[in-house]
């Protein structure tokens, strides 16, 4: 009967994402009077899930999962959702978990809502509040399934610590065949990327060239930001497509995003619009981008950005 | 190699979003609606496929007569043939049903799908149809060759990307990357008129059931105004993040 949460880990290391989801259902189980079992794979020391309301883990090792495979980890939570006797699996936004989890409510046949905000507002009918038309609005969706699958927006519900002692147990599912297989995976290594950064610093077209990007770099650098640039910045060739944020990019829900030279075209705000707090930094007054942000600064980049690094690196130091 | 393209019906995104009936039905009054930017994408990297591999290409849509001309422009993109499952679209599981009986019907070999719509944003049809067919699936697909039975596909993960080897029958939720915002067609006036003759068939559903109701609709409160900082006071902005907002 317990709520089941995928709780994801990298290296072994349980993600931000990871934690803020099993706050999550943890909330849920309190609602509904039991218990949080939450599924790791190949995570190394899970004790600190307890810190954040998980009772039981189920833990699973074994190699064949060390490559993300939607259709094996969607087996994994299969099994771990039968065995638990689970009604509610809760899931992240994260590249790995919006794969995993269409399948996932297939196999369990599950209803799925995607994008959610909030804790349940009822648990029956079974209610959640979810992000739709590009976070220009909210539906509240009622999920009519005896199992309820939960996909849990980035950065909305919060880690919430929760003390309890989470009792460990080995659990070894059977894998299906994969006919999906990873040949190589291109990943940045050592640099905050825009999924897991608690701030973004982007650039837009009014940087002039990509031989600018120093300044961008710098800032993110002092504030242990992510990168990102606008479409056109991307569509020009003067940054990799993998730092495109935006409708038909990626999704930001930072808590701080900065925007340097964007104009703020509505595609561009709607992809970043889940961030917390929005700046911008505009030679244009009447850019769009002034109507979306909370704080802003009419100037030209390259005076603006070096003062405020200099800025921050003396904040930094003051802490 | 038989494909086919799911194209969603979706308001522009310039689009005012504003709910009628006491909030519980999206208000389409003098909304623009357009091919979903993430299909478009797919559509394109089909069109590769038909000249290039001789694939044919069909679109389907799930919804009413309404999105005829959505499907239309889809054809005079240069799709072949357009099917309309004559029902309205409830919610993810209930979309993949209906396409899935489609697909089995026309026999396809590849499903190029968007990895979401952008306006309910569920991004779950893709992978729903996969394991309905029992295909293979890659999504946030940003590249897809096909050899034979064979795919290489290379999927955006987060902080880079991944390449996957995988057969047909293969469904993808794809999206920038299939191709560039600068391969994007817009119809001529040839296409258009040769997409009047093109086949769109109406297709009566399964009356599968939706799984989630979506009973409200909701907006976000209003923004309070900016606050402007001075350009010789940078210092400000630092302690407003700080003190103000909280975030640094």
């Amino acid at each position: 009967m317990s709520v089941l949460v995928y709780t994801e880990s990298d290296k072994g290391t349980f993600k931000k994402i990871a934690l803020e989801a099993a706050s999550y259902a943890k909330a849920i189980a309190d609602k509904m009077g039991t218990t949080v079992t939450a599924v790791t794979v190949n995570a190394d020391d899970t004790s600190v899930l307890g810190n954040y309301g998980v009772d039981k883990v189920l833990k699973v090792n074994d190699s064949n999962l060390d490559a993300f495979n939607a259709k094996s980890y969607a087996s994994v939570m299969q099994q771990a959702a039968e065995k638990e006797g689970a009604k509610v699996v809760v899931v992240s936004s994260s590249a790995d978990s919006k794969y995993m989890a269409p399948v996932l409510a297939v196999n369990l046949n599950a209803g799925y809502a995607s994008n959610v905000v909030e804790a349940p507002s009822n648990t029956s009918p079974f209610t959640v509040k979810r992000n739709v038309f590009t976070n220009k609005a909210f539906a509240n969706t009622t999920i009519d399934t005896d199992v309820k699958l939960v996909g849990l927006s980035k950065n909305a519900f919060g880690v919430v610590e929760n003390s309890a002692s989470a009792t460990e147990e080995a659990f070894s599912p059977s894998l299906p065949e994969s006919t999906v297989n990873v040949e190589s995976v291109d990943k940045v290594t050592g640099k905050v990327t825009i999924a897991d950064a608690e701030i973004v610093v982007s650039g837009g077209r009014g940087l002039k060239g990509p031989e600018n990007w120093g300044m961008i770099e710098d800032l993110a650098d002092v504030l242990g930001a992510a990168t990102a640039c606008s479409k056109p910045v991307s569509d020009l060739g003067w940054r990799p497509h993998s730092e495109h944020v935006g409708q038909t990019g990626k999704p930001v829900a930072s808590n701080l995003y900065i925007a340097v030279g964007i104009s703020g075209a509505i595609q561009h705000l709607a992809g970043i619009n889940a961030s917390k707090v929005k700046v911008v930094i505009n030679t244009d007054p009447e850019a769009p981008f002034f109507k979306a942000a909370d704080y802003g600064i009419v100037g030209d980049a390259f005076e603006v950005v070096p003062k405020l690094i200099e800025e921050l690196k003396t904040f930094k130091a003051q802490q | 190699m038989k494909i086919l393209v799911c194209i969603s019906h979706v308001p522009d995104t310039t689009s005012k979003i504003n709910f009628t009936d006491g909030d519980t039905k999206f208000d389409t009054n003098g909304v623009q609606f357009v091919i979903n930017p993430n299909d478009e994408f797919g559509l394109t990297r089909a069109m590769w496929f038909k000249e290039k591999q001789g694939a044919s290409v069909d679109v389907v849509n799930v919804g009413g007569a309404e999105t005829e001309p959505t499907l239309r422009k889809a054809l005079a993109i240069g799709a072949d043939t357009a099917t309309r499952v004559n029902t309205e679209a409830k919610d993810g599981m209930q979309v993949a049903k209906e396409l899935a009986k489609v697909v089995q019907d026309g026999g396809y070999d590849l499903v190029i799908a968007g990895r979401e719509s952008i306006d309910y944003n569920g991004g779950m049809v893709p992978g729903m149809l996969a394991t309905l067919l029992d295909a293979n699936f890659v999504n946030n697909c940003i590249s897809l060759e096909v050899d034979g039975t064979s795919a290489k596909a290379v999927r955006e993960i987060d902080g880079g990307k991944e390449s996957v080897s995988t057969s047909l029958p293969l469904v993808i939720g794809g999206q920038k990357g299939l191709v560039e915002e600068s391969d994007l067609r817009i119809p001529n006036m040839r296409g258009i008129m040769m997409a009047r003759k093109k086949p769109l068939n109406v297709v009566e559903p399964t009356n599968a059931s939706a799984e989630t109701t979506s009973a409200s609709f909701e907006k976000p409160a209003p923004k309070g105004d900016v606050k402007l900082v001075d350009a010789d006071n940078v210092g400000e902005l630092v302690n407003l993040l700080h003190n103000e907002a909280k975030v640094i």
